[in-house]
């Protein structure tokens, strides 16, 4: 992976999600943007409509998970599909402006619903100063 | 997996003797061939299964174990109360309830095969399947509450089917015990538009035929002939088991350390049967439970309305509805005393054996329907639940056939167009609204399902009665 960017990883059953960046904030938003790609190619979805997202958790890690159920519980009580993230973090608060559009399964050929953001394989790591962020769904 | 790992205690058994931190063995019940082409993460998960507090007898894993979060799915634990015995979210999964129902049509395939085409289309239009799929239905907060407290029972009474339903469904259609305060309004929020909707991913509906008979007196019982059609129908608890699934597992990870369980990974969260956040989690999984069961039998009814609207004199029977995601509250037998235990079953089902207080009259003699879903190409089988099982599973047996290649290699391998082609070729009609998830779900996408039914016949988990190929499918 370059410095900035995301990947699927594999997972028996279900999808391994991975985002990478300069800073923790940039693999977040990587991370994301794998997210959306389980469900439907981000390209194809338009940045139409502005959503808020809000955590706060110390863990690092459990942070990334929060922030990943948020855009999943987002998804599916709006039908919604987003494609443009941007992620604030500080002292365990994050704040994020995510963009993106309803749901259209002509437009996007969407694959499957995600149930939610597991444990597994849930890390978020600074090595080299590249941040990985990943964990696996459940679709 | 390496044998080597393994002892073999039977045909078709494989023990893990403790080791490490393991309170007690676990136990794979699969063929060479299965147990050889599972991921090494299943014996890593069940290892850590048989480390948890309150533990009883053994840690087990059925033919179709693959790798899971926490607990493998076609794992089954169940753990003792008074043994400081935990409940783990992860141990359940997030589609909560998820299982089978099958209807039998009273048809016979010459009936069908003049309109397959139109069935197909009408059960794609009146069924909402796949991403974002919403029904007609809202429930108002009251209504969402009595739904959650009586599953399938309120659904009946809303006129979603008939009373004579509940005698076969789990349970008769509703668990004691369901804690709505316990469920957040973000959950009941993802629900609302959910009602009656199969969802995507491996979730189906499928209008089949009975091509071969095994046990003859079980599919005599079940009133299954060959040609029957009959149609099953795959879903669970959808959003609002996802988001109870979600919550819950984060919560369980401070339950865990504020009741200092030690976890060797942390995806077992867990907390105490008996602890305020462990009594949350039962009483709002039981919510999931009704939920699931309610969605199936408000599915039902539109495919009762459908099929009436092309075959007026269709009466589509109730054969049984089993779930293979739930922790329940059960009686066992251990060293000769009955023991009140919560057995987890992650993609696995409850396979009562012949007798059982629980089953229904009708079936006391043959034991618990059990019905294994495979991909869209070879259908389902219909089991029939063992005395036997009960000293190997807990009365559990496998619930599918398992993936094994995973989504991003089907994408890959297969189209959609091409799939649906092929299928169509043998006589599969599938309707979906995403070709993506179509190639997701292709059939060589998915193991053997014949190795996975006879290892758990081989073993005695439960019997093969009759096998089920289908002639629509309709994909979430």
């Amino acid at each position: 992976m370059n410095s900035s960017n995301w990947e699927h990883f594999s997972h028996q059953a279900d999808v391994g999600i991975r985002g990478t960046g300069a800073s923790m904030d940039q693999a977040f938003e990587m991370a994301a943007y794998a997210l959306t790609a389980v469900v439907t190619d981000p390209k194809n979805v338009t940045p139409e409509t502005i959503l808020h997202i809000h955590c706060n958790e110390s863990d690092r890690e459990l942070l990334f998970l929060d922030w990943i159920n948020a855009i999943i519980y987002e998804m599916d009580t709006r039908k919604m599909i987003f494609s443009d993230f941007k992620v604030q973090t500080h002292n365990g608060e994050l704040y994020a402006d995510i963009k993106g559009e309803r749901i259209n399964s002509k437009k996007h050929d969407p694959a499957v619903d995600i149930k939610g953001a597991t444990l597994t394989e849930l890390k978020v790591t600074n090595e080299n100063s590249q941040w990985t962020a990943q964990c696996v769904v459940d679709v | 997996m390496e044998l080597s790992l393994f002892e073999e205690i039977g045909p078709s058994m494989w023990q893990i003797n403790p080791i490490k931190k393991m309170k007690v063995p676990a136990v794979i019940y699969a063929s060479r061939e299965l147990i050889q082409g599972m991921d090494n993460k299943v014996y890593e998960q069940l290892c850590n299964v048989a480390t948890l507090p309150g533990i009883v007898r053994k840690a087990y894993a059925m033919p179709d174990a693959h790798w899971g979060y926490g607990f493998p799915i076609g794992g089954v634990a169940a753990f003792d109360p008074d043994q400081g015995g935990i409940v783990s979210a992860g141990g359940v999964g997030f589609d909560i309830s998820c299982g089978v129902r099958l209807l039998h049509t009273g048809m016979k395939r010459d009936q069908l095969s003049p309109a397959k085409e139109t069935l197909a289309e009408l059960l794609y239009e009146k069924i909402p399947s796949g991403v974002g799929s919403q029904s007609h239905l809202r429930l108002n907060p009251q209504e969402m509450d009595e739904m959650l407290l009586s599953g399938a029972r309120w659904a009946i009474k809303k006129g979603f089917g008939s009373e004579a339903d509940l005698e076969y469904i789990e349970e008769r259609g509703f668990v004691e015990g369901a804690k709505p305060e316990a469920i957040s309004e973000k959950a009941k929020e993802r629900q609302k538009p959910e009602m009656g909707t199969l969802g995507s991913g491996n979730h189906y509906l499928e209008v089949q035929e009975v091509t071969e008979i095994f046990h003859h007196q079980a599919a005599e019982t079940l009133g299954l002939q060959l040609g029957d059609i009959v149609v099953s129908i795959h879903c669970g608890s959808r959003g609002l088991g996802h988001q109870i699934g979600t919550e819950y597992l984060r919560a369980m990870l401070d339950a865990a350390k504020k009741y200092n369980i030690t976890l060797p990974d942390r995806e077992l969260a867990c907390a105490p049967i008996q602890s305020e956040i462990g009594d949350a989690y039962l009483g709002a999984m039981r919510g999931a439970i009704n939920c699931a069961m309610a969605n199936r039998q408000i599915i039902t009814q539109f495919t009762r309305n459908t099929f009436g609207e092309i075959f007026p004199h269709s009466n589509l029977r109730l054969v049984y509805d089993v779930s293979h995601n739930t922790c329940k509250s059960e009686w066992h037998k251990i060293d000769g005393e009955n023991k009140r235990l919560f057995v987890h079953r992650k993609g696995a089902t409850r396979a009562f054996g012949p007798g059982h207080a629980e089953l229904p009259e009708k079936y006391k003699k043959i034991g618990q329907p059990v019905f294994i879903g495979g991909s869209m190409g070879v259908g389902s089988y219909v089991l029939v639940g063992t005395e036997k099982s009960e000293s190997l599973s807990f009365s559990s047996a496998c619930h599918g056939a398992g993936r094994a290649l995973s989504r991003t290699q089907a994408m890959k391998t297969w189209s959609g167009p091409d799939v649906i082609r092929k299928l169509k070729e043998k006589g599969v009609i599938v309707r979906s609204g995403s070709y993506r998830g179509v190639a997701e779900e292709a059939p060589d996408a998915y193991k053997d399902l014949h190795s996975v039914v006879n290892s758990a016949e081989q073993t005695g988990l439960a019997l093969k009665v009759a096998h089920l190929c289908p002639h629509i499918c309709i994909k979430g």
